[in-house]
């Protein structure tokens, strides 16, 4: 026998488009997300709470900001830092900015690679995002040392201006620098079973028992491109405003 | 019964996106750097901040190539968030003018 015969309805059926599409998936009485599997449509449901978690930050942020009568600290001041003798406004945040774009790219190219079955290349990839990611959390400890020992800045109150300030910046960047770090540990995990060859196997993962597959990496490269999306608002609403 | 349906692209569209959003970085870093102020801050601030957070979930998420039932899904609860934005400024003004009344002339 030589003509594969079709299994699901997916397969059996042609999908419509545009907003008849979306009627057919939501009354299909199978599975609303076709063409994507769960895990990933269970990533971006995750994704979508937690961006309604940073919103709530950056609003709250937004909330204390314009409701002070003290003047806020100027955060092209603030986060300026002295390199050659220059003081260069925003530097540090800038090149953090930078790295964490690379990392996104990379993180890119490595899921294209991944789904190529290019063990090697995907390997290297995961880990020089992971690297970038750890310089991330790196330079971020750094602000917070530099702030907090020399600048005297403490969730209740700094020298330079309004309170708020203060807690606005670490409940915002410390949840953001937990989720990559969380991100890095999982990338290094995930290079990991890239490399042992778990995905090509379907070697069950170790918490779940799932049958390994490279829809992980793309599951993994959507969270880490979530962190350098929340990256670009807190950059531009926190350091730019 | 495993059918394919990961994402895949050619690696060049990745780089060129890399590379735009190197450059809306450094616009926006540059709009600090010069010392722009009011409007027009807040109008590039804004702008160059939607751009990439939209080249990002666009090509780096792949959401321009999924379903529309999905792309609906994700995208379209978050815009609750401006009735928020709303309520959150609203708040902040009244605030701001009680304190104001009350704190100012000590």
């Amino acid at each position: 026998m030589t003509q594969a015969v079709p299994t699901t309805a997916v397969e059996a059926l042609p999908l419509p488009d545009g907003l008849e599409g979306i009627v057919a998936d939501w009354s299909s009485d199978q599975r609303a997300f076709k063409k994507v599997p769960w895990g990933k449509a269970m990533m971006w449901i995750f994704l979508v709470s937690d961006t309604f978690i940073f919103s709530a930050f950056l609003i709250s942020y937004m909330n204390v900001r314009m409701s002070t009568t003290d003047p806020w600290p100027n955060p092209s001041e603030v986060f300026a830092l002295t390199l050659w003798g220059n003081k260069i406004p925003l530097i540090l945040i800038a090149i953090m900015t930078f790295i964490l774009i690379s990392s996104s790219g990379t993180m890119a190219m490595a899921v294209n690679f991944g789904y190529r079955k290019d063990r090697v290349k995907t390997f290297v990839l995961l880990l020089i995002t992971a690297a970038l990611g750890a310089s991330f959390v790196g330079m971020q400890a750094f602000e917070w040392t530099k702030l907090i020992v020399e600048e005297g800045v403490r969730p209740w109150g700094n020298p330079m201006g309004a309170a708020q300030f203060g807690s606005s910046f670490f409940m915002i960047t410390g949840f953001h620098g937990t989720h990559v770090s969380i991100g890095v540990i999982f990338l290094i995990i995930t290079a990991i079973k890239v490399l042992r060859g778990d995905l090509d196997r379907q070697r069950p993962g170790f918490l779940t028992g799932r049958k390994g597959n490279y829809e992980i990496v793309e599951i993994m490269g959507l969270y880490w491109h979530f962190v350098d999306l929340v990256w670009v608002f807190i950059f531009a609403l926190f350091y730019l405003w | 019964m495993a059918h394919a349906e990961g994402q895949q692209h050619p690696i060049g569209i990745y780089l060129k996106i890399w590379g735009l959003l190197f450059v809306l970085s450094t616009a926006s870093y540059l709009v600090d750097y010069f010392h722009f102020q009011g409007y027009l801050r807040w109008t590039l601030i804004i702008v160059l901040m939607l751009l990439k957070a939209g080249l990002i979930v666009a090509v780096f998420m792949h959401m321009l190539w999924e379903r529309l039932a999905l792309m609906y899904a994700i995208l379209v609860p978050p815009l609750l968030l401006l009735v928020l934005l709303g309520i959150g400024s609203l708040e902040a003004d009244y605030t701001f003018f009680t304190r104001g009344v009350f704190f100012g002339n000590d």
